[in-house]
């Protein structure tokens, strides 16, 4: 196959995959512009193999069917819940395999390696260990293998400088020296430093942070397909660096946190002195029969879903007493904060999946200002979305957040498993408000007792 | 290709990146995410270039490591988002029920 076939083939793809991106940012076209770019990767895949004629061919498949069968499964069969960490996950590898392919190019071309081929392996190796590591970390924490607070020791900022230093003198070092030991040792302190850079970030940051991995893991695969002298990896990897620094700036205005804040968190972050022991201010905690009273005599009821519901597989419950309530003439909404679940519009997609009617789900700029009409908000399994403290306390892990308005509303309802804070990690002072009734146990089982109370009503 | 026509390609698409998903809604930044995710999960092309050039055992180990993350990223990628999306899919015809 000739080389011009071959790029032609490439651009056909690079096309695909920026219609995969158009089609992704409108809710009509996305299905098919997600198919569109996985059409554009088989062929350029598959492309290949005719073009190269690569070397250990059934070594290379048998790989790649290990790959597929690591992969595949793992999408079918994940939660929704546990979708975001996911997604860490896959961004690591290819951040990692990025890293990888680099590395081989630099020590087959040896000394034939041009000044813009060394400099370009030296940044795709940072990077890519940079975000296979780190992804990795965000993957502990969301999967809560680890704490999801932001993990913060003393020196730590010392160390992650010194790691930095040596993450650069060691880059200096490859670029004088291009031999293949320093290679390994940058590799080394890049995935350290990919590590100390994460762990500091604090649990609602995470999503921001997976983004920007994304974004990092575009550029090394640009970086390495322009080693590789291959136009589509250029194009791939840097539309997605692209467009995923845009999207991550577009996350934290939607979560009110200043990016540079997140990431330079790690140099300036401090040991914050512990929460103090749990409190024991007294809360008022009703039965179910209480809450389904308050509810029926109510005009109108938001309700605020929250990962707890998703985690309690609640979503076809709380429609269910959505259902009953419009059918006792009470005006229902559902309150969806932008980051309600643990990513921008995780939300959306589980209550997409419990067939909750569109028109119900109504964006936090909406309903905010219907809070002080509403009577009863009732609030499942969420937490940080609607703790006043990201207005009241300044330097709160998320001091800044836009939250749901729920204290406007004449009665709160909260259904929690537990006074446990929520994933930040921050006191709720709306708990122990006049106006708050709060309903123990899981989200499902809370609901199904209420849905039964509101029946026998 | 020289520098210059993959610079000038790098550069141009930035721009196109920065485009595509200048006017994406909220709802939507998860499956977006997903997506762009899986899209770079085409270093596999570069994996597979690598591997079948190799000329020591230490490259082909590493490379056909790079292959089979390469591969996770891609496949599985592209599968989860299509179950996002999917989902989205469901609403939209329940919306007009």
């Amino acid at each position: 196959m000739s080389r011009n076939i071959y790029d032609f083939i490439g651009l056909i793809a690079a096309v695909a995959f920026i219609l995969a991106l158009k089609g992704l940012s409108s809710p009509k076209t996305a299905r098919n512009g997600n198919l569109i770019g996985a059409a554009g990767a088989a062929l350029v895949t598959l492309l290949v193999f005719f073009y190269e004629k690569p070397a250990h061919l059934v070594l290379i498949i048998l790989a790649m069917i290990v790959g597929t069968g690591a992969g595949v499964p793992a999408a079918r069969k994940v939660k929704m819940t546990a979708m975001p960490q996911l997604v860490a996950l896959f961004n690591g590898v290819g951040g990692g395999a990025a890293a990888l392919v680099s590395i081989v190019e630099y020590l087959r071309l040896g000394s034939d390696a041009s000044g813009g081929d060394v400099a370009a392996t030296i940044f795709t190796v940072i990077v890519g260990c940079v975000s296979f590591t780190g992804s990795v970390v965000t993957f502990l924490k969301l999967q809560e293998l680890m704490t999801t607070r932001p993990v913060v020791f003393a020196g730590g900022r010392f160390l992650i400088a010194i790691v930095l230093a040596a993450v650069i003198g060691a880059g200096g070092w490859v670029a004088v020296s291009r031999g293949s030991v320093p290679l390994g040792v940058l590799a080394v302190l890049a995935l350290t430093f990919g590590v100390l850079f994460v762990l500091p970030v604090g649990g609602a940051d995470v999503p921001i942070v997976i983004s920007l991995l994304n974004a990092f893991t575009g550029l090394t695969v640009a970086a390495s397909g322009y080693v590789l002298q291959t136009t589509v990896l250029i194009v791939a990897g840097t539309l997605v660096g692209a467009s995923g620094t845009l999207l991550t700036r577009k996350m934290a205005q939607a979560m009110g946190r200043p990016i540079l804040g997140i990431l330079f968190g790690a140099f300036t972050a401090t040991p914050q002195a512990a929460t103090g022991a749990a409190d024991t201010r007294p809360v008022r905690s009703g039965s179910a029969e209480d809450v389904a009273i308050l509810l029926a005599y109510a005009r109108r009821v938001v309700i605020v879903p929250g990962f707890g519901l998703a985690v309690a597989q609640a979503q076809h419950t709380v429609r269910e007493l959505a259902d009953l309530l419009t059918a006792k003439g009470v005006d229902v909404a559902y309150a969806i904060h932008p980051v309600a679940g643990r990513m921008p519009g995780h939300m959306n997609v589980l209550l997409a999946e419990a067939n909750v009617p569109y028109e119900q789900l109504v964006e936090m700029e909406e309903i905010n200002p219907t809070f002080p009409q509403t009577d009863v908000a009732l609030v499942v399994g969420a937490n940080d979305v609607v703790n006043p403290a990201a207005k009241t306390t300044p330097g709160c892990p998320i001091y800044g957040m836009p939250i749901l308005d729920v204290g406007l509303a004449a009665n709160v309802v909260f259904l929690k498993r537990s006074m446990r804070p929520g994933f930040a990690g921050i006191e709720n002072e709306l708990l122990y408000d006049q106006k708050t009734t709060l309903l123990f146990g899981d989200a499902k089982a809370s609901l199904t007792k209420v849905v039964s109370a509101l029946k026998a009503f | 290709m020289n520098g210059m026509a993959l610079l000038s390609i790098f550069v141009l698409s930035i721009f196109i990146g920065f485009e595509v998903v200048s006017k994406v809604s909220t709802t939507l930044h998860t499956p977006l995410m997903s997506g762009a995710n899986a899209i770079h999960g085409v270093i596999l092309v570069g994996a597979i270039v690598v591997a079948g050039r190799s000329t020591s055992n230490l490259e082909l180990t590493l490379s056909l490591i790079a292959v089979i993350l390469a591969t996770v990223n891609m496949v599985g990628g592209f599968v989860v988002t299509d179950r996002m999306l999917e989902m989205f899919k469901g609403k939209k015809e329940s919306a007009t029920k």
